[in-house]
């Protein structure tokens, strides 16, 4: 028998139960009938309900889909040619751009966010959805490209000389081969890059300016002007949401293997 | 086969890369909306604040020389103690969350790795606002502590230090046992089994066999966890008080609040250094485990 088993397992069920515990009291106080107090008033779905007369919560929610959708489109683009160009380049070449491209993951989103911030201002663009949706295509492009790039090598090289044998030429070997072998792995990226972009508070509060309020940026502004049950029922959706595009990509990636 | 080195696609292209120019658009990309901008801060961060709070560019290094005031200071100090902090606690935690995740039934094992995960997929603002709520004067943690009768009065426990370094726990974990359940799985249970039965204790089993075997995967999720700690705004301006400002605070106060774009400038890239030099230890001692995991 595993020695020392018992005490890990303990330490180890302990973890789950801070990982999801306060998660789970969020989603359990959303439904709570008292206003302020952490007592229990009973069950209630109102401040779901009161989340759909929030006008300005509403036109938050449809910017930021407007802006996920965007930089979800460009950065899928962009980041799949990269990925698709890369790979003729020199061994060294590819590391190069490989390192770089992870810049843009470690760099603190805080320095990303007053970069852009301060190029836009120099650049006298005003601040506003637009703005926003270039600065999330940045953050996306590298996540793309990585996906893509993972997915394309593992791909077995003779599918597409078999194509090119039998008189393919590039084009078709492309439009016939490599996309379809791509395709799980284009829809895994893109629900990535869509639930990234939508989940974005820090490089959208730098670039946001007054017109290109989101979701995130509505719920920082709502948390510091206090704690209210709306806040947890709006949490409790957004919890929702993340959870179902992070399984929707998962279950598209599998096929793929 | 003359035309075989023109059609196969994994052909290094030396003298004709076709499909090259494709990757262009991209670089452009990252190169005008990233670089670009990191190098206007690196250079703002050496000229000098105009009196209504523009730049103007004379050359100076007063700004990191701004930096050694014991204000500055002291704040880059504590985010790196709340930094350094938070990794040690996720050591202490993941370890043996990775350890028995490493050693459960295969089958079992994507489903353990995907449980870790799913809260790191959520959104960060809600899974830190769930901390406000539990941490308030008249939330759960308190009512916990006062039913059991641990203390009489609600503690102070939102809006400190405390708060913070849960905060960061919280939201980093997941980055310390991915890699470590990577390592994990890689060492050889029957090493760990004859030092039993040669009667090592317990403790020298831990260190002197198990750690210096999982050491890629020990630094790999320290490294991983410090870089977003030291990094941090969200969670410190959330959970924090005045007091337990962290670096990202002061950069957004800096360029928010005061205008200090060239102080913000040189605080910001006090800061990426101190990730910098944490991603060149990750990619000396752990560049392997990322690889393991980049290909699962």
């Amino acid at each position: 028998m595993k020695r020392g088993w018992a005490g890990l397992s303990v330490v180890s069920i302990l973890v789950m139960v801070f990982l999801y515990g306060p998660i789970l009291v969020l989603v359990v106080y959303s439904f709570n009938a008292a206003h302020l107090s952490m007592a229990w008033r009973g069950t209630t779905l109102k401040w779901y309900a009161a989340l759909l007369h929030d006008e300005a919560l509403l036109a938050a929610t449809a910017n930021s889909l407007l802006i996920a959708l965007v930089s979800t489109l460009g950065a899928t683009c962009l980041g799949g040619l990269l990925a698709l160009g890369m790979e003729q380049m020199p061994h060294r070449r590819q590391q190069m751009i490989e390192g770089g491209l992870v810049l843009p993951l470690v760099i603190p989103e805080v320095m990303m966010g007053v970069a852009l911030m301060l190029f836009f201002v120099m650049l006298k663009l005003p601040l506003g959805i637009l703005t926003v949706m270039l600065g999330h295509i940045v953050f996306n492009v590298p996540l793309v490209t990585i996906m893509i790039r993972t997915r394309l090598r593992k791909l077995d090289p003779a599918l597409r000389e078999a194509a090119a044998d039998l008189g393919a030429d590039s084009w078709q070997v492309f439009r016939h081969v490599t996309l379809p072998l791509l395709r799980p792995a284009i829809w895994g990226a893109v629900l990535v890059a869509f639930t990234v972009s939508l989940d974005d508070f820090l490089v959208t509060f730098f670039t946001a300016g007054p017109g290109g309020t989101t979701l995130p940026l509505k719920v920082y502004s709502m948390i510091k002007s206090g704690v209210t049950p709306e806040i947890n029922a709006l949490s409790a959706l957004l919890l929702l949401i993340s959870m179902t595009c992070v399984a929707l990509s998962l279950h598209v990636q599998r096929r793929e293997v | 086969m003359p035309d075989h080195d023109r059609a196969s696609p994994h052909a290094p292209g030396r003298s004709s890369c076709r499909s090259c120019w494709l990757a262009a658009p991209g670089l452009l990309w990252m190169g005008l909306l990233f670089l670009a901008p990191l190098g206007l801060v690196f250079a703002i961060s050496f000229a000098s604040r105009g009196t209504y709070g523009g730049i103007v560019w004379e050359f100076t290094a007063a700004n990191y020389l701004d930096l050694l005031h014991p204000l500055y200071g002291k704040i880059l100090g504590q985010s790196l103690w709340y930094a350094s902090l938070t990794t040690a606690i996720c050591f202490v935690l993941g370890f043996p969350l990775a350890y028995v995740i490493a050693r459960s039934p295969a089958r079992w094992q994507p489903v353990l790795l995907l449980l870790v995960m799913l809260p790191f997929w959520t959104n960060f603002l809600v899974r830190t606002y769930a901390w406000m709520i539990l941490l308030r004067q008249d939330g759960l943690a308190n009512r916990f502590l006062m039913g059991l009768g641990v203390v009489d009065a609600p503690l102070e426990l939102l809006y400190t230090p405390t708060a913070v370094v849960i905060g960061l726990v919280y939201g980093y974990l997941p980055f310390m046992v991915l890699p470590l359940y990577v390592a994990v799985e890689r060492l050889d249970p029957l090493l760990v089994e004859a030092a039993w039965d040669l009667y090592a204790s317990r403790w020298s089993v831990f260190t002197r066999v198990v750690v210096p075997l999982t050491m890629p995967g020990i630094v790999g999720g320290c490294v991983l966890v410090f870089i977003p700690s030291i990094g941090a705004f969200i969670t410190p301006d959330l959970l924090g008080g005045a007091r337990s400002m962290m670096i990202g605070n002061l950069i957004q106060h800096e360029y928010l609040v005061v205008r200090d774009w060239p102080l913000g400038s040189a605080v910001s890239f006090v800061l990426m250094a101190i990730v910098m030099a944490a991603v060149v230890l990750y990619y000396r001692h752990a560049g392997r485990t990322a690889e393991t995991l980049e290909g699962r």
